[in-house]
């Protein structure tokens, strides 16, 4: 018997058990299995070369892609607000599937309501799911703001937020006057990047619409869609701290995805203040710290006169330098001594660990511009980027992507691909591997598949805890992800070396 | 329970609905109730709509349908049809165990979607799926079918997906099943495990009745036990060593010739009844194959249902139960000298979807725990009065709970432990309260059987004594 009460199996260990493979083994019989021959074949083809161009050839098919839909982003923005509900006009289930996601993510609940429409509401229109939603959101949770977003129902009948918001607050179930930020979201458009881009900018226009700018001197910076919003947040909030300057961060999650145990849950918490959201039209400038997370933002608060910079996802030195660079530029702050040091620690420390990285390949793949940034890092420590995939990136990033390449010695093997997903990254892999992999949870199938061992550096992180709480954006951030790295490659080479114990070294 | 225990709960409910809106306190009072030993039902209504901007628990059909049903079956190309999001979202969440090897023979862990773009909104997505079925042929020969799991949209554009299931399925020469499961079908998850079934009847159950089978008088189907953690194998051991044979596992870590089998077992053994109990009566009603519940979690109830099993065979199965009781009774004595000690008299509240709110209740039990609040995401009536087996008097019943309600009832009647999902699990460890997901068993298991149990033990030992919950409080803020 392969249990007892002295050393309790579970799951990771119980069914290597003789009785459980014994099990698996007869349970085969009644499987209608494939012969093993069959099996042996198609596993070793799907490496191949011909499979990949197969699997290239592919139009309709979709399979492991690395982006989830519009409204997920939506929820994730709202949620950086001051006691901001997030609220999905839709299905029911659309919400679960946001919470989950996000939650399973952050380790940290994650709130937001829907308007449950079901078949009666997609054949006469979401207009009452409206109604009594906002009203019953408004009385139960006492925000001060609601974040209403669309899912694929709402979408595809053409319920019209804006009237039927209109048409809630005639029918008394919100206050007249009450913030209600609005966004179709159409999780058949985009992804969940257009999505934050979508509620940020509806935020915006909540509070900005119909008054006059008075150009002040602050800076609004907007985050976009990131996993390690907690610590890069707060990073962020210490180096413009650093720097002297005033600032709003344009949805800030940092608290509401980070509360603590003590005895009590708090639904809210933190958040960029309502006030600050409407004095935020006066700032000198939007930064947008993924660009394509801001496209609509960051034109909106153009639109209004204020100075716009779009960076993607400042990560590692150069990245960095451009963004204080751009930052005393703007507000006319000195980049003070203290980050300095720090980036003179960070230079450091690449020094320090330059013999190990150094000619090193890896791929990359996630949102676009964490792609981009990261890639960029890679390129600055002589490391060799090898294949560089985003989902939801477009011409436009591949462009960028090429342009970055090309810009130094090492970009040379770099291989972008725009618009494709995991399945065909297994393909790239298979054929044209690189040394490391440098993704998200998702990618352990791949690390598994092709033995390519996987760096978690991007959201989602379900099968790793706390990742987010750590910064990886700016001079510390980098050195976060420097150790990050070269833990893996050094714990690789631990592995493969103890195999002999030839080259099993104390010092490295 | 006291009268006094009651009239509290009662109160509880009473305070907790003053928060909504007139109409929405009037609708939700009637989902909650304080359980009165001896009715027949929890006296709470279920099964309807939930209520807009009230932050239910609950899912959809989509998530019913592909996530529960027909998800776990392994050598199927399970293709969320419409946008990106449903199964993304879904992607290896629910960890239903399977052998074979990913993207070869095995497809569970992929998310694979026709990610329906506008154009395909507007000009419909037959041809898509159509087209997309031969790029599946391609990439993935060894499959032995594919499923077609509608999203919200499907429903709203008038795509004939059933027409484009029946051509290919005549083309390819396997099983194409078209699942009407949009979102927006039904009231919760518990449609679309219905519509899960019935497709599962007409497009593979009722196809294969005449594939040739030999079958014993000992076959037996399990039905309904998603393999989540490995519990359909932990499940599986003891019924093949009281002498049964186990023809197929319905749905976790099954082949489609599993799910074609059918209409050939003997007994459907059934443990999820809300999510599979349409495919026991069809099989019932067609083939003329009695089904039975049971229940394996705990050592209480797992020798009551391998008992109540062996009865329906002949005295070689009825001895192969109590060999297999004496075998592990040891073993589960040991695991309950260990931890009973330690979480005997901990109070428990459960929020769960359709079976677990009652089946678990004697397996905590066992442990000496009570149960003092529980409730269901998506139960029917009948779940409810199958309730009654299980809870006390007095009990706390909460149907289609809001995070709000759940909240107040956790933060009053302050539990030892919460079993409920991940939704549920951060906001209530926030509060002190020690958690345990029991939809995915938090990244344990199996549960079920013996060797679940211990599994089960040590974890909810674990969580209820962990040194953590002594720390919440700031000593300087400490009362």
């Amino acid at each position: 018997m392969p249990q007892s009460a002295e050393k309790i199996k579970d799951h990771s260990t119980l069914f290597n058990e003789p009785e459980y493979k014994q099990l698996m083994e007869n349970k085969k019989q009644f499987e209608g299995c494939h012969p093993q021959e069959a099996i042996d074949q198609q596993a070793a083809y799907i490496n191949t070369w011909e499979y990949r161009e197969k699997n290239f050839a592919r139009e309709a098919l979709t399979v492991n892609p690395a982006k989830a839909c519009q409204p997920l982003g939506a929820v994730f923005a709202g949620a950086g607000f001051e006691r901001t509900l997030s609220f999905n006009h839709g299905s029911q289930g659309c919400t679960a599937y946001f919470r989950s996601h996000l939650t399973r993510h952050f380790k940290e609940p994650c709130s937001a309501v829907s308007t449950s429409m079901t078949e009666d509401a997609a054949v006469f229109g979401g207009l009452q799911n409206m109604i009594d939603g906002l009203n019953n959101a408004y009385h139960v949770y006492k925000p001060k703001m609601i974040a209403v977003s669309t899912t694929c129902i709402a979408e595809v009948i053409g319920d019209d937020l804006n009237a039927f918001i209109r048409n809630a607050r005639e029918k008394g179930s919100i206050p007249e006057d009450f913030p209600v930020a609005y966004a179709h979201t159409p999780s058949f458009v985009g992804s969940h990047i257009v999505g934050y881009d979508a509620m940020v900018k509806a935020v915006l226009t909540t509070f900005w619409e119909g008054r006059e700018r008075k150009a002040g001197t602050a800076i609004n910076i907007i985050p976009g869609f990131d996993g390690y919003a907690v610590g890069n947040n707060r990073e962020l909030k210490r180096i413009l701290n650093e720097m002297g300057v005033e600032y709003t961060i344009l949805s800030d999650v940092s608290d509401v995805f980070d509360t603590p145990t003590d005895g009590t849950f708090r639904m809210f918490d933190g958040g960029t203040k309502l006030d600050d959201v409407a004095a935020a039209l006066d700032a000198k400038a939007t930064f947008g710290l993924q660009k394509y997370c801001s496209d609509k933002s960051l034109e909106y608060a153009a639109s209004k006169g204020q100075d716009v910079a779009a960076f993607h996802y400042p990560l590692g030195v150069g990245a960095t330098d451009e963004f204080l660079v751009k930052l005393s530029a703007i507000t006319g702050k000195a980049i003070p001594e203290s980050l300095e040091r720090e980036r003179g620690r960070l230079v450091d420390a690449m020094a320090d660990s330059n013999a190990w990285i150094h000619g090193k390949t890896f791929s990359v793949y996630g949102d676009p511009d964490f792609v981009y940034g990261m890639t960029r890092f890679l390129l600055e420590m002589g490391a060799e980027p090898i294949h560089l995939l985003s989902t939801n990136g477009g011409k436009e990033w591949a462009a960028e992507m090429d342009t970055l390449l090309k810009s130094s010695p090492y970009g040379v093997k770099g291989q972008v691909w725009a618009g494709k997903d995991l399945w065909h990254m297994r393909s790239l892999l298979a054929t044209e591997p690189s040394e490391f992999l440098i993704g998200n949870s998702y990618g352990k199938y791949l690390e598994r598949d092709l033995g390519i061992p996987l760096i978690r550096l991007t959201f989602p992180i379900f099968d790793r805890h706390h990742h987010h709480r750590f910064p990886v954006l700016g001079y510390q951030g980098g050195l976060a992800v420097l150790r990050t790295i070269l833990d893996k490659i050094l714990d690789v080479l631990d592995v493969e070396t103890a195999k002999t114990g030839i080259s099993y070294d104390l010092v490295r | 329970m006291t009268v006094d225990v009651k009239a509290e709960r009662k109160a509880l409910i009473e305070e907790v609905l003053k928060e909504y809106p007139e109409k929405t306190a009037k609708k939700r009072a009637k989902h909650l109730n304080v359980y009165e030993e001896g009715k027949p039902d929890c006296g709470v209504k279920s099964n309807v709509k939930s209520i807009p901007g009230v932050m239910t628990v609950r899912g959809c059909a989509y998530a019913g349908a592909k996530g529960v049903v027909w998800g776990p079956v392994k050598d199927m190309v399970h293709v969320s049809h419409g946008p990106v999001g449903c199964g993304h979202y879904s992607w290896s969440q629910r960890r239903n165990y399977s052998t074979g090897i990913t993207g070869v023979n095995s497809w569970v862990t992929m998310q694979v979607t026709s990610d329906f773009q506008e154009k395909d909104i507007v000009f419909g997505g037959d041809k898509k799926l159509d087209k997309l079925i031969n790029e599946i042929e391609t990439l993935f020969p060894l499959n032995n079918g594919v499923s077609v799991m509608s999203e919200c949209p499907i429903g709203l554009i008038g795509d004939d997906i059933e027409a484009v299931a029946k051509k290919k399925a005549k083309e390819i020469g396997k099983v194409v099943a078209p699942v009407r499961c949009e979102g927006f079908r039904g009231v919760s998850q518990s449609l679309g495990h219905h519509i899960a079934n019935d497709v599962m009847r007409d497009y593979v159950v009722d196809k294969a009745a005449d594939k040739p089978f030999e079958g014993t008088p000992y076959d037996v189907v399990i039905v309904g036990d998603y393999n989540i953690g490995g519990d359909a194998w932990a499940s599986r051991i003891l019924l093949e060593e009281m002498g049964l044979r186990v023809i197929a596992q319905w749905s976790g870590d099954a082949s489609v010739a599993e799910m074609e089998r059918g209409s050939k077992a003997k007994l459907n053994l059934i443990h999820c009844y809300r999510s599979m109990n349409y495919i026991c009566r069809h099989m019932e009603e067609k083939y003329g194959i009695p089904w039975m519940e049971y229940n394996f979690f705990g050592p209480s109830q797992i020798a009551k249902s391998l008992r109540a099993i062996a009865e329906q065979f002949d005295d070689k199965i009825k001895d192969g139960a109590e060999r297999v009781i004496a075998k592990y009774q040891p073993m589960a004595d040991a695991i309950l000298a260990k931890y009973k000690p330690r979480l005997e008299g901990k109070r428990i509240m459960l929020y769960v979807g359709g079976l677990r709110p009652r089946h678990v209740a004697d397996a905590y039990g066992d442990l000496g725990m009570e149960v003092i609040g529980t409730g269901y995401e998506f139960a029917h009536g009948d779940d409810y009065q199958r309730t009654t087996k299980y809870v006390k008097d007095g009990t706390l019943i909460y149907d289609d709970v809001s995070e709000f309600e759940l909240e107040k009832f956790i933060e009053r009647l302050q539990p030892d432990l919460v079993g409920s999902g991940i939704k549920e699990k951060y906001g209530t460890q926030k509060m002190g309260v020690p958690f345990r997901q029991l939809h995915s068993w938090d990244y344990s298991g199996p549960y079920h059987g013996y060797d679940g149990f211990a599994i089960f033990a040590r974890d909810m030992d674990l969580a209820v004594n962990s040194p953590v919950w002594g720390l919440t409080k700031a000593p300087w803020k400490a009362a």
